[in-house]
């Protein structure tokens, strides 16, 4: 595969496309796919071959707006339509060239405009299933640049220059962490792509391997030619089987276009890559419990170091990335470090996919550049809070962030700043939580998700979670004493200073953060047995005698 | 050192000729392990003791070292499921949108806690961390089919449809 064979594909595909007047774009991720949009899609074919028009109705990847789902986008008008039923699809078709259906079409301009769309730029203008298409949007340029004309090192200064950091949540330089893979010892490499997206709360990684698998791949190529890999996995959850399907679609493709396999583009590189699937345990999102379960061993963690890029899979010197890492490299490495590295914050760049849930009016997949407030993200691209309700605290990060209130909301979002005030990037969830959340309630939640997941190695995270669940719990039932209180924060220390791996170190984080931010509430459950909220069910426990732990005391 | 030959297959269903295709096509690596499992699971739907035994010693793992595994791993069962499956998301955003209250309703209208399966054999509960479908939630699965927006008597009339189907 050279320039000029790409060129000639892209070509093709843009000849196919002229043939038409109009394309119908039709969102078939998981969140509209499960309001039916493929046997809408169907009616729109059936309705626009009766209508005589020349459209041509594709199938693609996650639009964002999963709130307004099933959505269709038609080209070139760039008209989007939500709620989009099968019996709508005559009126779409009708209105073709014509006035657009006011009845259906999404008006939200202020949820659109302040994005900037790099990982997500091909998603819901692409076929995820065609290779081609992903071509005909300068897809594998960057691959072809990489290796006629970089040297390893050349690509490496690329991703540093641009300052691209770990998208999994810890932010770890990508450009630091290739060149130590780069330098270790060994002829064997390897490179995963992480895509255990355990974090519940989040599905960035899911729409990005469903939406655009080859950008994924693409990205990991290069790492591949930078680092020296001759093998690849791409670990993903076996709760996401349109994901795994459209990957392995992806691979068989590439393959098929000689992007994969031997002699890659006609030079002595080669690398393939193998799918691994997860077995539902958040541990191995942790970089060395995912290669134990690559090995096919429990997925416990190691203590580090040896980090991976020395001693990893299989005792080889291994580079574990994230599906958003990986997803942001082609368009690095095609436009340069000094593009990327001009979006962003001072310490963070570029963009950051994040997925707003919760209590928010559009929910859905939004890309925007680091150093975005907090505001803008909550009150103008998702829409504030529904229902007449108020807002009350945004969670970042998952089960390893932490939950933070109105006044932190000028915040700028960037992985130093949400460090400082107790949260943490993570992967990229964001959950809007409105005045019917009790914070001593979600704070429970997410210990006892870490009870749970905890693989049970060390003892700190195995036992002291499982002690602050035990007392949230007691406090939550409106038992709980100023003591109970003492204790968790005591605990929180503990877990946090002796665990081994990530998931023990910010297991007590939202506890910590709601500690921070909503003290009260815990005083009103364990002083006046009282939830604010009305979520603790505390009316059917009897009325509180003095407890002698109290007075002992 | 003799050539290794992996032992017969436990009985002539034909799903174990797709478990051992599984094995051969990784050249029954030990690390193949979790890989096997996983098509032992989609292939019947649980894993019992002759499944783990025949993995096992296929691959010459340690009966020990499967058994970790499979155990630790949420997504592998030793039970079989039900006829039909009662799936309830309860990550994060289905929490905040009061999955638990969905899940507690299940579990009173079955009479069994989640995770396990209605004596006749009917209906199983259970719940997942997130299926990623977080823009529309509350999320359930009902037999694998994705359901957004699930209110209580949705899943109830779901349920009830399920018992005498």
């Amino acid at each position: 595969m050279t320039n000029e064979e790409l060129e000639k594909i892209a070509e093709s595909v843009r000849a196919e496309r002229a043939k038409y007047d109009h394309e119908i774009n039709v969102c078939m991720g998981t969140g509209c796919l499960s309001q039916h949009s493929d046997k809408m899609k169907e009616e729109l074919v059936k309705a626009v071959e009766a209508s005589g028009k020349k459209a041509f109705v594709r199938r693609t990847g996650c639009m964002g707006l999963c709130a307004a789902g099933p959505l269709v986008l038609i080209d070139p008008e760039e008209t989007l339509y939500q709620h989009v039923q099968a019996s709508d699809a005559p009126r779409i078709a009708a209105s073709l060239g014509g006035e657009p259906v006011a009845a259906l079409q999404c008006n939200l301009r202020e949820h659109f405009d302040q994005q900037v769309h790099v990982v997500l730029e091909n998603s819901g203008h692409i076929d995820p299933e065609k290779i081609d298409d992903y071509i005909s949007r300068d897809g594998y340029k960057a691959l072809v640049k990489a290796l006629t004309e970089m040297t390893p090192n050349d690509v490496i200064q690329q991703i540093t220059d641009s300052g691209l950091r770990g998208r999994g949540g810890g932010g770890y330089p990508t450009g630091l962490k290739w060149g130590t893979v780069a330098k270790a010892a060994g002829s064997l490499k390897y490179v995963i792509c992480n895509g255990d997206e355990g974090d519940p709360g989040a599905f960035m990684d899911r729409s990005v391997l469903e939406s655009d698998p080859q950008r994924v791949l693409e990205g990991m190529l290069i790492a591949a030619y930078a680092i020296g890999a001759s093998k690849g996995y791409v670990y993903v959850r076996a709760e996401y089987p349109l994901a795994v399907a459209r990957l392995t679609n992806c691979l068989r493709d590439a393959r098929r276009r000689g992007l994969l396999g031997n002699n890659i583009c006609n030079t002595s590189f080669n690398f393939d890559v193998e799918i691994r699937l997860g077995a539902g345990a958040f541990v191995c999102g942790e970089e060395t419990a995912l290669i134990s379960s690559i090995e096919g061993r429990r997925g416990t963690p190691k203590p580090r170091p040896p980090y991976p890029a020395v001693s990893g899979l299989w005792g080889k010197p291994t580079l574990i990335n994230n599906v958003e890492t990986f997803a942001n490299i082609a368009p690095i490495i095609r436009k340069g470090g000094k593009w990327f590295a001009a979006m962003g914050s001072e310490r963070s760049k570029g963009t950051k996919v994040f997925a707003l849930t919760g209590k928010i009016t559009n929910t859905g997949l939004i890309e925007v550049p680091m150093g975005i407030s907090l505001r803008t993200i909550i009150e103008e691209i998702g829409g504030g809070v529904p229902d007449g309700h108020t807002f009350k605290a945004v969670q970042t990060g998952g089960p390893s962030g932490g939950c933070l209130p109105t006044e932190m909301l000028d915040l700028g979002v960037s992985y130093d700043s949400l460090l400082k005030v107790g949260a943490m990037m993570g992967s990229g969830g964001m959950i809007v939580m409105d005045d019917t959340s009790c914070m001593v309630n979600v704070a429970r939640f997410f210990i006892e998700f870490c009870m749970t997941e905890s693989c049970g190695k060390c003892v700190p995270c195995r036992a002291g979670t499982a002690q602050m669940h035990t007392l949230l719990t007691r406090i939550c039932a409106g038992t709980g004493t100023m003591d109970d209180l003492e204790l968790l924060i005591e605990l929180c220390d503990t877990v946090k200073e002796t665990s081994l791996c990530g998931l023990g170190q910010t297991a007590p984080n939202p506890v910590l953060s709601t500690l921070k931010y909503f003290k009260n509430e815990y005083l009103e459950h364990i002083l006046h047995k009282r939830c604010p909220a009305g979520v603790c069910n505390i009316a059917a426990v009897p009325a509180a005698k003095p407890e002698p732990a109290e007075v002992l005391a | 050192v003799a050539a290794f030959t992996p032992p017969p297959l436990p009985s002539d269903d034909k799903r174990w000729k797709i478990v051992a295709g599984t094995m051969r096509k990784n050249g029954f690596a030990r690390h193949a392990l979790i890989e096997t499992l996983h098509t032992v699971q989609s292939s019947f739907g649980y894993l019992d003791n002759d499944a783990i035994r025949f993995v096992a010693k296929s691959l010459r793992v340690p009966l020990s070292q499967a058994y970790g595994v499979v155990t630790f791993y949420h997504y592998f069962s030793l039970k079989p499921p039900g006829k039909h499956t009662m799936t309830i998301c309860t990550g994060t955003a289905c929490y905040i949108k009061g999955t638990d209250l969905l899940v507690a309703k299940a579990e009173q209208h079955l009479g069994i806690p989640k995770g396990e399966t209605t004596a006749d054999g009917q209906i199983s509960l259970m719940t997942a961390r997130c299926v990623g479908a977080c823009g529309r939630a509350p999320v359930a699965l009902t037999d694998g089919e994705l359901q957004g927006h699930m209110s209580g008597e949705q899943m109830l009339a779901q349920l009830e449809r399920w018992a005498v189907e």
